[in-house]
């Protein structure tokens, strides 16, 4: 169903293209609406799809799923992945790709719940263990970003073996038991809720928000998307090429770290375990939502889009007692569908 | 072929070329970069398909819809980057898509029986067909390309410049080997810079400008090689310069290069500009103009050897150096060395000037479009909307754009490499009153081109470059087009 309706909106998104340039070329800010617009009916694809996977979900699974509790356990398990897909999206616009994202959020929840820091945190705020997490997690994107930016090592490969080395790292400090969070003031923050709304939640709306402003708004954006379209030319034209590739890592990093505390508020653990999967389903969201994975294209509300799809889906799923093993193989099956789309949407935007 | 013609968006590559190749003969194919030779090739390959046009093969008018239809044809290609499998042997190299086999299992030792007995017939005996293609010297690799090409019982084969990664020693048995060929009754089609080569090899001659075949069917051994450039560089179409500065500009030199040098690309070249000065570079294809200004420009390092602007030494092998100093450059490869294609107009302006535009990071959206806006409209750019894929405009408009970047960052000294390469006549009179009307605003310009007629007309001083050297320095109003060939010929005998 999903799979389907993305291709309803192709047609517009063609006719759209074609018809707005004769209405708005030479003025600036109307011109501008145009280039939003195309993206904006490629994201109402997305919406559709969203929309007719809840009307599956009504059809299938009626109250359980149209609940207020529901829509906000969609929306919890959401924000953890869409913190790190918004920094998947960074990396990928800038042409890399981060593999070992669930890694370091294991190891950042890991290191973030040890005993030692524990009794820091006991001693002075929770906000330790938050601190602790971002640091972890920011080492290791800039651990990344350094061996793909000045080693010129492919980004598969470095995160590859970072994703070994961090899952590994955490095992043995962890030495594979899961570590309980004891601070109730942090669970109680970051579980807690401000007028009904899950604090996770209201994180993942401040990171889409930060995220937005960073690509669409600023320098860093805007270099970003210049680095993963064409690095000879951003380098030709006075960009620093590597300082902002390893940038892109060390964001992904910091937003994995964050991931780490909205994890260990969840579940109240901190283990070797969490993330598993995660790069998957982050790399997955960024590229159903549009993000090309050559890089130099991507847009931060594709991506919320892409994780709110996979995390309902997941949802609606589990709620019709569908095996998780089953659900595997349905999620490859959108992401493959998503990027045929995206191929053939670019194929006539070329043509055009 | 007759009367092919390609277009690509927003360029049309061939515009009628004609090409006609007899059976055993060696057929030179000339031109500047950007004359259309890669592209004529390409469709000889069946890798394009002509837009008009007909190929006629053995009398019969064919269509080359496929690689493989060309191949199956007897039409073989070799290719700039030789397209071998590195990691594959010899033999598996050879029969690579038509893979001696029965029932499905590869008949290795059939293949390598095949193989040596090609190499052998190539005067290559010595090339095991066991090696790893990777192993082998450059030499090697075009010889089992060529080997590839005769296991596919290919009767024209076209090489792309295979002499350009040889040594002499090496050229003259590919020789041999080509003679070998033609022998059999086989056609070649060659591709070369160096023209000594095309006397040595060649039978008979046509030469590409502008897409366009200029002349066709002349005698390699006898046209004078002062004829040959001058149909390769000569204008076909009269341009407009602009008018130079009354007075030569006085003052200080704002560009100081000295004695900078690369290994195996140039040598202690060193160069001044004046403010409101513009210098030419003269010289052949492979001359190692493109490589000097990318160095001026500290996109590569050089070995030895400073650049300064304004008195100030730039760091070198930095091109961020470079850009602080107020140099900006269009470089030869516009579109993979310049634009950021899927971005819009405005983005590519913007970007050597982004800090401009913003405030804590964040980019004053309004500001940044009404400057491109402005620019677009006083470099009468079209279409003038500055929201478009920058894939969407003309070369001669994505060429206006990547000035347009400079001119936004207010540069001093403008480095152009062909900066009319793949621009239509119109925008070509365009570009070059733009670029006078700079060096009136006190802007120091250098400029590279193959075509010797722009640089002499555009330029105030003009130096010949040869073999990675500057032969010859001097006004560009006591040069023309002849005594420049003369010195370029002169200086590659020397």
């Amino acid at each position: 169903m999903s799979v389907e309706t993305p291709r309803t909106s192709e047609e517009p998104v063609g006719t759209q293209e074609m018809a707005a340039p004769a209405a708005t070329a030479g003025s600036g800010p109307s011109a501008l609406s145009r280039l939003a617009g195309s993206s904006a009916t490629r994201n109402l694809g997305l919406v559709i799809a969203l929309v007719i996977l809840c009307v599956v979900g009504l059809a299938t699974a009626g109250e359980r799923f149209g609940s207020i509790d529901n829509a906000l356990t969609i929306l919890r398990l959401a924000a953890v992945v869409g913190v790190v897909s918004i920094g998947m999206t960074f990396v990928i616009c800038g042409g890399g790709i981060d593999l070992s994202v669930g890694a370091i959020v294991a190891l950042s929840s890991v290191w973030a719940t040890t005993l030692a820091t524990q009794t820091l945190a006991a001693d002075i705020h929770w906000i330790v263990m938050v601190f602790t997490a971002l640091l972890v997690g920011g080492a290791c994107g800039l651990v990344n970003g350094v061996l793909v930016a000045y080693g010129k090592v492919a980004p598969f490969i470095a995160t590859l073996a970072m994703l070994a080395s961090a899952r590994g790292l955490a095992e043995l400090i962890a030495q594979r038991r899961t570590q309980i969070v004891r601070d109730r003031s942090f669970i109680d923050f970051f579980g807690g809720s401000v007028l009904g709304i899950p604090v996770l939640v209201i994180i993942f709306a401040i990171v889409a928000a930060l995220g937005w402003v960073l690509l669409n708004r600023t320098t860093f954006g805007r270099r970003t998307l210049a680095i993963g379209g064409n690095p000879e030319a951003a380098r030709l034209a006075g960009i620093k090429v590597e300082r902002q590739t390893a940038y892109l890592y060390v964001l992904l990093g910091l937003a994995c770290g964050l991931a780490a505390v909205m994890l260990m508020a969840r579940t109240t653990t901190g283990t070797s375990t969490h993330g598993g999967l995660l790069e998957l389903d982050t790399i997955a969201a960024a590229v159903i939502g549009g993000t090309l994975l050559s890089g130099g294209r991507g847009t931060i509300v594709g991506t919320v889009l892409g994780v709110l799809i996979f995390t309902t889906l997941t949802n609606v799923f589990t709620l019709n007692n569908v095996d998780t093993s089953t659900q595997n193989v349905a999620k490859g099956v959108v992401i493959v569908a998503a990027v045929l789309l995206q191929q053939r949407l670019a194929a006539r935007r070329r043509s055009t | 072929m007759a009367g092919i013609v390609k277009r690509f968006p927003g360029v049309t590559a061939l515009d009628g070329v004609d090409l006609d190749v007899l059976p055993g003969e060696v057929h030179c194919l000339l031109g500047q970069n950007g004359a259309g030779k890669s592209t004529l090739i390409k469709t000889l390959a069946g890798v394009h398909t002509p837009d008009e046009g007909t190929i006629t093969w053995d009398g019969t008018e064919v269509t080359l819809g496929h690689p493989q239809a060309a191949m199956d044809m007897g039409i073989a290609t070799m290719y700039q980057e030789l397209d071998l499998v590195e990691g594959l042997t010899v033999a598996e190299n050879i029969f690579l898509g038509h893979e001696k086999s029965r029932f499905g299992l590869s008949q290795r030792s059939a293949a390598r029986a095949a193989t040596r007995e090609l190499l052998a017939g190539l005067g290559h005996p010595e090339i095991s067909p066991t090696t790893e293609v990777g192993d082998l010297s450059a030499a090697g690799q075009q010889i089992v390309s060529m080997a590839r090409a005769l296991s596919r019982k290919a009767r024209l084969i076209v090489m792309d410049e295979p002499s350009a990664v040889l040594d002499s020693g090496e050229v003259e048995r590919l020789f041999d080997v080509i003679r070998q060929l033609t022998a059999q009754g086989i056609a070649v089609v060659y591709i070369s810079h160096r023209l000594e080569e095309i006397r040595v090899i060649g039978d008979r001659v046509t030469v590409l400008k502008d897409g366009r075949t200029v002349a066709t069917g002349l005698s390699a051994e006898e046209t004078p090689t002062g004829e040959v450039i001058r149909l390769m560089t000569g204008r076909s179409i009269e341009y407009v310069f602009p008018e130079r500065a009354a007075a030569a500009p006085e003052g200080e030199p704002l560009l100081v290069v000295d004695g900078i040098s690369r290994r195996g690309e140039f040598e202690k070249v060193s160069f001044e500009v004046r403010p409101g000065e513009v210098v030419g570079l003269a010289g052949l294809v492979g001359a190692g103009r493109s490589e000097i200004v990318e160095t001026v420009f500290g996109a590569r390092r050089a070995d030895e050897g400073t650049v300064s602007v304004g008195g100030r030494r730039l760091r070198p092998g930095s091109v961020g150096s470079a850009v602080d100093a107020g140099v900006g450059l269009c470089p030869e490869e516009r579109k993979s060395q310049a634009l950021v294609l899927g971005n819009s107009v405005a983005h590519n302006i913007s970007m050597a000037t982004l800090t401009r535009f913003s405030r804590g990071g964040l980019i004053d959206r309004g500001a940044e479009n009404a400057a491109a806006q402005e620019l677009a409209t006083s470099l009468e750019l079209r279409p003038t909307g500055i929201s478009r894929e920058i894939r969407t405009l003309s070369g001669g408009n994505q060429q206006k754009v990547v000035l347009a970047r400079w001119l936004l960052r207010g540069c001093r000294v403008l480095l152009l490499d062909e900066p009319t390469r793949g621009v239509d006549i119109g925008a070509r009179s365009e570009i070059y009153a733009l670029v006078r009307r700079l060096a009136d605003d006190g802007v120091a310009v250098v400029v590279v081109s193959s075509e010797i007629e722009e640089v002499l007309g555009l330029s105030d001083r003009v130096l010949v470059v040869g073999d990675g050297q500057v032969l010859h320095e001097a006004p560009a109003g006591d040069l023309d087009e002849h005594q420049v060939l003369d010195i370029i010929m002169r200086g590659d005998a020397a």
